[in-house]
Formats: C-alpha cells, sequence, structure tokens
C-alpha cells in the first residue's frame, strides 16, 4: 500500500490536490493512504517551498500549484 | 472539484496550440480597437438618456468591464507562461547567500515573476530562511510578491493610465527593497519564533524537473493561470466597475476632494491606517480608487490606500505569527507602512 502526503496549509488548491489523488488511486484500483499535513513547521521540514506538495511514500514528486490529473495517475502507478 | 477535469483528454497537438494562440490575438486586437463604439451601440439600445447620470453611469460600465476583463486576459496568460520559467525553488537558489542591498533588488524582481499564493508565505519564508536567503531579503521577496502583481498592474493601467501603473511598479519596488534592506540591517534574526532558527532544511528540495518543459507545457500553465485568477476575480471587477460607475455618476465631486485632497495632509495617514484591516485583492479595490479620483481624491493618497490593502493586512500578520514574534511583525508593519507613507506624501506634491 502506497502512502502518500499532501503538504499545505488547508486552502483550496490544496484540498482539490488532495481530491484528486484519492480519485486518480480510485480509477488505478490501488490502495492508498492519504494524509493531508497542514502543520507549517512539518511542511517546512519535508522541505517543501511552495504549496501543495505530494510526496509518495516519502518522496517527494510535486511542488506547487495543481497537478495535472494525468501526472497524478504516472506518479501513482511508477 | 470543477478544477480538476474527470476524463483525461487528449493533449491537443503543438501545431493547433501555436495557430490558436495567433488566431486568438488576432481577435483580442480586432475587438479592443472596437470596444468604444460597441459600448456606445450597447447603451444605446438600453431605454436611458445617454446624458443622464444613469446614461454616464451604464457607459462608463459596459465600456471598462469588457475593456478590464481583455486586458487581465491577455496579461494573465502571458505572465502564466513567464512564471513557468520560474519556481520558488530557483528562486531561493539565487538569492541564498546574497548580500543585502543587489539580494533586496533582485528578491523584489523575483516576486513578480515567481509563483506565489500566499498560503505558502510560511512554508516559503522557513525554506528561504533555513536555507541561507538572509532575512532582509527574504522580506523584500515577500514584500513585492503580493504587492507588484499584474492584476492590480492591469487594472492601474486600463482604469487610470500608464503612468500611474509606471508609478506604482516603480514604487512598490522600491518600498520592497527599501524595507527588506532596513529590516536587514536592524539584524532582528533573533526575533524570529525559536524553532524556525533551530531547522535547517538546507537547500536540498528535490529537483523535480519543473524545467523539462516543452513551449506547449508553459502555454498549458498560462491557460491554467488564465482560468484560475478569472475564477477568482471576474466578480470583484464587476462589482468594483459597478461602485466605480455609481460614484462616476452620482457622488459630488466637491465631498471627495474635501475628504480626500490633496490639501488635507491628514488624509495619506488615515488612508495607510483603513487600507490594515481591509483585505481583499486588487481587483476588488481598484475600480473603486479610478472612480475616486476621477472625483478630485488625491492620486497619492489613493495609491497608499491601495498599497496599505494589498500589502498589509491582518489576515497575513496571523498566518506569519506563526514564524515571528510580535515584535518582529510590528517592525515588519512599521516599516512597510512609513514606506507607504513615504510614497503617498511624495506623489501628492509631485502630481
Amino acid at each position: 500500500m502506497k502512502h502518500i502526503k499532501v503538504f499545505g496549509p488547508g486552502c483550496k488548491r490544496c484540498e482539490t490536490t488532495a481530491a484528486m489523488v484519492t480519485e486518480a488511486a480510485q480509477k488505478l484500483g490501488l490502495e492508498v493512504s492519504v494524509e493531508k499535513v497542514t502543520d507549517p513547521r512539518e511542511i517546512a521540514m519535508a522541505g517543501v517551498l511552495s504549496t501543495p506538495g505530494i510526496a509518495i511514500d516519502g518522496t517527494m514528486v510535486h511542488a506547487g500549484g495543481l497537478p495535472e490529473a494525468a501526472k497524478i495517475e504516472g506518479w501513482l502507478s511508477a | 472539484m470543477s478544477l480538476a477535469p474527470t476524463a483525461p483528454r487528449r493533449p491537443l497537438p503543438g501545431p493547433l496550440w501555436h495557430l490558436g494562440l495567433v488566431l486568438a490575438l488576432g481577435i483580442w486586437v480586432a475587438l479592443y480597437r472596437q470596444l468604444v463604439p460597441l459600448s456606445e451601440a450597447l447603451t444605446a439600445l438600453l431605454p436611458v438618456d445617454r446624458h443622464s447620470a444613469t446614461g454616464e453611469a451604464v457607459a462608463f460600465f459596459l465600456y471598462d468591464v469588457p475593456k478590464v476583463l481583455m486586458l487581465l486576459a491577455l496579461i494573465v496568460f502571458a505572465m502564466g507562461v513567464v512564471r513557468s520559467f520560474f519556481s520558488a525553488e530557483k528562486t531561493r537558489a539565487l538569492l541564498s547567500g546574497k548580500r543585502s542591498g543587489i539580494g533586496n533588488l533582485l528578491a523584489a524582481l523575483l516576486g513578480i515573476v515567481t509563483p506565489f499564493c500566499s498560503c505558502s508565505a510560511v512554508p516559503l519564508f522557513i525554506g528561504f530562511v533555513s536555507a541561507g536567503v538572509p532575512l532582509g531579503v527574504t522580506f523584500s521577496f515577500l514584500i513585492a510578491a503580493p504587492m507588484v502583481n499584474e492584476v492590480a498592474l492591469v487594472l492601474l493601467f486600463g482604469l487610470v493610465g500608464w503612468q500611474v501603473a509606471a508609478a506604482y511598479l516603480g514604487f512598490g519596488l522600491a518600498i520592497a527593497i527599501c524595507a527588506g534592506w532596513v529590516i536587514g540591517k536592524l539584524q532582528l534574526e533573533g526575533w524570529l519564533q525559536d524553532w524556525v532558527r533551530d531547522i535547517h532544511t538546507g537547500a536540498s528540495a528535490p529537483e523535480l524537473g519543473q524545467n523539462r518543459l516543452t513551449l506547449i507545457d508553459r502555454y498549458r500553465q498560462g491557460w491554467t493561470a488564465l482560468r484560475e485568477i478569472f475564477a477568482k476575480v471576474w466578480l470583484w471587477v464587476l462589482l468594483g466597475i459597478a461602485m466605480g460607475a455609481l460614484i462616476h455618476g452620482y457622488v459630488p465631486q466637491d465631498l471627495m476632494v474635501q475628504i480626500m485632497g490633496a490639501g488635507a495632509w491628514w488624509s495619506v495617514p488615515a488612508a495607510v491606517v483603513m487600507g490594515i484591516p481591509m483585505y481583499t485583492n486588487a481587483a476588488g479595490v481598484i475600480p473603486i480608487v479610478e472612480a475616486l479620483l476621477g472625483k478630485g481624491a488625491a492620486l497619492g493618497t489613493v495609491l497608499a490606500f491601495m498599497m496599505s490593502v494589498i500589502a498589509l493586512s491582518l489576515p497575513e500578520m496571523v498566518i506569519l505569527r506563526q514564524v515571528l514574534t510580535l515584535k518582529l511583525i510590528a517592525v515588519f508593519v512599521a516599516v512597510v507602512a512609513s514606506g507607504i507613507l513615504a510614497v503617498g506624501f511624495l506623489f501628492n506634491l509631485i502630481f
């Protein structure tokens, strides 16, 4: 099971990103856990400069702006 | 969820993008040049006397709304493409270890072109400071990024004129540079929250391969920026211009001159103080600004009000409170407010 973290202080884009990740996982039939990280300290510690950021199993794959749905699917199935 | 396309769309082929862009530009230019006759024709269709107060207000509204929205669309798309060449990570690498002075200048300029959302202000602040970007340089970036933005500049250009837009750009940058420089000279690193000083993330953020974009990818980012910003500001632009049209048509000129004219010395500080609790984006405030100017309010006073609304906001201070001590926030507000005051007085003197 993949563990996905979405970093963001809770703005609309971050919510949308988390929802997109969940949706992409469902579409691919993958079992994932999506965790939203909103604590600024934790976000900074992870090295995220611009939110929303996405990490899959501890590896950062995206930072800043809404990701494209197709890209999320790519990261998830990699 | 309206932003997330559910079905995977076939990407448009490259030539179609170029062709579409040229076509769209052509239509844009043709339409923009016909705006006056079009708006007059529309006004004439309505059952109002063109020379009455209502007629004035309606004509003003019907001309300004399409004009501003078209300018906005063009510039926001262009800036979206430009921003795809920059990222917060690259900006940090450029600024890390820079001396004050040149660092402040560079930070303020990069603040214009680096993609930035005020909700990432805190992670960005920590990321900058912990990677060796001086505190004052970080502040220059954080002041310039929201204040000198293309939406504010386009609205000023479209509604008030290019001289005022250029002045706003110049003085906005000057405030960001000077305020950051002063904060840097004061050596207030000790006034950060304790935990911020202890973090050392280093500049080791992963390189996410975002610089391997094709031109089409960049167009697409411009398009995304356009949709996002439009969704956010169109209502404000409409409301703002409607407000402006009302003031244009109805508010007596003498009243404004008395309250906000250059004669009243206290009007600039009053404008700055009034602006702090107000929190809106540039789109909401500028059309009001234009109508105020049209009725004889002094330019410096109005600009000071606008800068204060955009650059000094209570919600942002609450967010920054997580990383800054109250003392440091107070210094930040004092320094920026002084800069805005100076700009306001200077403008009232010059114009």
